[in-house]
């Protein structure tokens, strides 16, 4: 019925010599070519939020997306970022970016990774581009490895962001997995994690979170890096850093970035993803960086060529106004010390909430251990639950969280904490 | 490899002699390239190298990798920026410029941005992965018209992309995966970056018939025939106004006519809209190719460009809009786009898009941008008469005449490689090489230089 209305209507509209094809148009507008197309499942993460927000219940609290809140639950533009901006508008032209993007924006991000006084930064030995955030840095590698790495594959920590799997497979990387959380203490299986690396066959590629693992939280100790390190140089394996909550985690990016510079005094060369989503607020501005420690100079310029002819015809230049948001700030002496401020100020609010949660669950009386929510350091916290018990938390409290049970930490506020408390007690209380 | 490889290093010291650099390279060639190479294979002197590894101790995994040569479009913008020449003249880029040879930031976006920033309440979090709600809405009435059926039956699934690049790429991969036929059609020519952006996706790329460079217009009927013969289902790519590179559109008739060929062959549109009000100067005549398409109740992609109609060229706004069959498909549709998009970059930029969104609601300021909007098309054109006009006062052999029948921002002089590079060297003027210029680079002070430049090239050289 639809079909010959639409049919009748779209031949008033067109001139009458058309008979034949009037037919064809009508046999085809009954049906879609895309008609077999499958509703896809949602994504796991941001399917959360989408909940969230479809939620009527006052009470509601979204520990779901890992997106920085203040202590009133409200979203935060940095004034580093504010200042930033004021002095961006009305000023620039906004031409194409070369295809490697920003070359300010890249210089301060290697400075910020890999020291401000790298002997690699120095002898141009980094192969850098701006990337989409840490998402398109992370793509552009994987589809980097495929084409000049074809048979070699990519080793993840379980558990993961989940959409590094996404990633890795839409560049056709075949994955595998290394040990990594240890479900009993919550905390690293760090034996699992050397066997599987001495394990894997020499000259593997590993995907390592530098800091603030996400979703557990759970980050090897310094002395463990240093194993890990060195067990790398023994297989030579490839170290890829995602590195997406520098300064997020302890509150100094310095220290933040310890397992990348220890990799790098160990004479690795590595790979690293930078994303400024979180530790400068600019989510939605997709900035981040992506780069390739070399052999030197020139295989640096050419590796970066490669790189280029990747992102060219995916998006051809990326986009410029979070890349100037991010050199401004890190160029200007005053508006990076504000935000070396503001970005501990977020680290330290999270911390405190830890804290508080914790604290809380030990007041309820709860049996269970819950040291590792302070052990845990980030964004995120795995909390042990299971699907079920989360779906009870979102049913019966209104609190959205992913289904693996990690909560964002920067959703926990003063206000919500006692009854986010109160409500992980009940559901995971034995009965 | 080698003059890849000195190119490289060329770029690297910009400083040094040319004849030092040559030298410097060999030099690089024949010695190992760093002392802490030599340290490393010191305290690993027991470990043995491996057969199945690329790299050999101590060294890159990459050591093999080439260098990529230059992008033959953004390239020879990098070329202009190194000629020191103050008679320089920039035709590469598609990106307008001022009479005064500057770039234009639109008024209306200024404004736009600035109440951006002036919004204290404004937050820059994560878009969805579909990207901004309403600049989605907008972005799909400005293209298919406010009265489109399709928007009003709910039949079209938009989603904010890179602008056109990510668009095309996005819609690329979809069909890739979802779409029963492989190959997509391209004209020939087009825009340099579009074979790799379909080949990338997982497409075969064949190509139709466009350009005929005896007319210097439009080689219909080979545009027909070749159509006429691809397998039904197959994807063709169309230009929806002022094609890139020739600036060679059908007309109005000619646009009913591939129409119907088209959709007697089921064969599936998918437009490319990067220039829409920058052509003719009216948004709607520049949409009136994509929306006799979208009127016979069809199916087809768009892939929407902000790039040069608002001047946002940086801030990569675009849009995917996939025309369906019914609503039910376009949410499903919508649906698979999202798992094209989240591994390649979670969700699109948030800052172009919120310009683009606060312009196309205000029925004020979407006004203003009509009218700058149309000031960019008619200096075009100007400029198309200005060259023409000079290159006849001049006498230049052959009929230029296709300059002023062109249209958009570019001109396919016909003009080849050899004369190309001769511009290039002895006037100083830079384009690709083959022969396209971009009008919006020119001003008038500028056309007479250009026009001597093609007569010296079209006399000296043939």
């Amino acid at each position: 019925m639809a079909a010959l209305s639409r049919a009748a209507s779209s031949a008033i509209r067109r001139p009458p010599l058309l008979l034949p094809s009037r037919l064809q148009a009508a046999r085809s507008m009954a049906s879609s070519l895309f008609g077999h197309v499958e509703p896809a499942p949602k994504d796991p993460i941001l399917g959360v939020t989408e909940a969230f927000l479809a939620d009527p219940s006052p009470d509601k609290v979204n520990v779901g997306v890992g997106a920085y809140r203040d202590d009133n639950g409200q979203p935060v533009v940095l004034d580093c970022v504010r200042e930033a901006e004021r002095r961006i508008a009305g000023n620039l032209n906004m031409e194409y970016l070369p295809m490697g993007g920003s070359i300010k924006m890249i210089e301060e991000s290697l400075k910020l990774a890999y020291g401000e006084d790298s002997e690699f930064v120095k002898d141009k030995r980094i192969a850098a581009v701006q990337a989409l955030s840490g998402t398109g840095a992370c793509r552009l590698f994987a589809d980097f490895q495929k084409r000049f790495l074809p048979d070699s594959q990519i080793y993840i920590p379980t558990p993961t962001w989940s959409n590094h799997h996404n990633i890795w497979r839409d560049a056709q990387v075949p994955q595998k997995t290394f040990t990594y959380y240890h479900p009993e203490s919550r905390g690293l299986d760090f034996a699992g994690l050397m066997n599987d690396i001495k394990n894997a066959p020499d000259g593997s590629f590993f995907l390592l979170h530098a800091c603030a693992h996400n979703p557990t939280g759970v980050d090897p100790t310094e002395e463990q890096w240093r194993e890990i390190s060195h067990q790398f140089k023994v297989k030579k394996h490839f170290p890829f850093f995602d590195m997406a909550y520098q300064g997020f985690a302890s509150g100094d990016p310095e220290r933040d970035a310890k397992a990348i510079r220890i990799f790098l005094e160990d004479g690795h060369q590595i790979g690293c993803a930078q994303s400024y989503a979180k530790n400068m607020g600019l989510y939605g501005q997709r900035a981040g960086c992506l780069s390739i420690l070399c052999e030197d100079e020139m295989q640096a310029v050419a590796v970066k060529s490669q790189l280029q002819q990747i992102a060219r015809p995916m998006y051809s230049n990326p986009p410029v106004h979070g890349a100037l948001v991010v050199s401004i700030i890190l160029n200007d002496p005053e508006l990076k010390s504000l935000w070396l401020k503001e970005v501990k100020g977020m680290a330290d609010r999270i911390i405190g909430m830890r804290k508080a949660l914790k604290e809380n669950l030990e007041k309820l009386g709860s049996p269970l251990s819950w040291e590792h929510i302070t052990n845990q350091i980030g964004m995120f916290c795995y909390s042990g639950m299971t699907p079920e018990q989360v779906d009870r938390l979102t049913n019966e409290y209104h609190i959205y969280m992913t289904r693996n049970g990690r909560i964002s930490m920067a959703g926990v506020t003063t206000g919500n904490v006692a009854y986010l408390a109160n409500a992980i007690h009940d559901v995971t209380k034995p009965n | 490899m080698a003059p890849a490889v000195r190119a490289a290093q060329a770029q690297a010291q910009p400083q040094e002699p040319s004849a030092d650099r040559r030298l410097s390279t060999l030099v690089r060639h024949l010695l190992p390239s760093s002392p802490r190479r030599t340290a490393e294979a010191d305290t690993s002197a027991t470990l043995e190298s491996f057969p199945t590894m690329a790299s050999q101790q101590g060294s890159s995994v990459f050591a093999t990798l080439a260098q990529a040569p230059e992008d033959p479009i953004l390239g020879v913008t990098v070329a202009y920026n190194k000629d020191p020449s103050p008679v320089k003249v920039n035709l590469g880029v598609g990106a307008y410029r001022t009479e005064e040879g500057k770039p234009l930031v639109l008024n209306v976006v200024r404004r736009a941005e600035q109440m951006l920033i002036n919004n204290p309440s404004r937050v820059k979090e994560y878009l969805p992965i579909t990207g901004l709600a309403e600049f989605n809405k907008l972005s799909a009435k400005l293209i298919f018209g406010a009265d489109s059926p399709a928007i009003q039956e709910n039949r079209v699934a938009t989603v904010q992309c890179l602008s056109g690049t990510g668009s095309l790429r996005v819609g690329g991969e979809f069909l890739a995966r979802h779409y029963h036929e492989r190959t997509i059609y391209i004209p020939q020519p087009t825009w340099g970056n579009h074979p790799k952006v379909f080949t990338l996706s997982g497409l075969t790329v064949k190509s139709y018939r466009y350009y005929d460079p005896a007319t210097r217009g439009l080689d219909f009927k080979g545009l027909l025939e070749d159509l006429s013969s691809a397998p039904l289902g197959s994807i063709v790519l169309l230009h929806a106004c002022a094609h890139n590179p020739t600036g060679v559109d059908p007309t109005i008739d000619q646009w009913e006519q591939i129409r119907q060929l088209m959709r007697s062959k089921s064969l599936l549109p998918f437009f490319d809209s990067a220039y829409q009000g920058f052509a003719s100067g009216s948004l709607d005549k520049d949409a009136q190719s994509v929306r006799m398409f979208v009127a016979d109740g069809g199916e087809l992609l768009m892939a929407q460009s902000y790039a040069k109609n608002m001047g946002l060229y940086g801030e990569r706004v675009g849009a995917l809009s996939i025309v369906c069959g019914s609503a039910d498909v376009a949410v499903k549709v919508e649906s698979q786009l999202k798992l094209v998009i989240r591994p390649m970059y979670s969700n699109p930029p948030l800052h172009g898009a919120s310009i683009v969104a606060t312009i196309l609601k205000d029925s004020e300021m979407f006004n203003e941008w009509t009218l700058e909007l149309k000031a960019m098309a008619d200096r075009i054109i100007s400029m198309r008469q200005q060259l023409f006009d000079a290159l006849k006062s001049r006498g230049t052999p052959g009929d230029w005449s296709h300059i002023i029948k062109q249209i958009g921002m570019f001109t396919f002089t016909g003009l080849n490689s050899e004369q190309v590079a001769f511009m290039r060297q002895e006037y100083h003027i830079y384009m690709t090489s083959d022969g396209r210029i971009s009008m919006a680079g020119l001003s008038m002070r500028t056309v007479p230089h250009l026009a001597d430049a093609i007569h010296a090239a079209v006399t000296q050289l043939k």
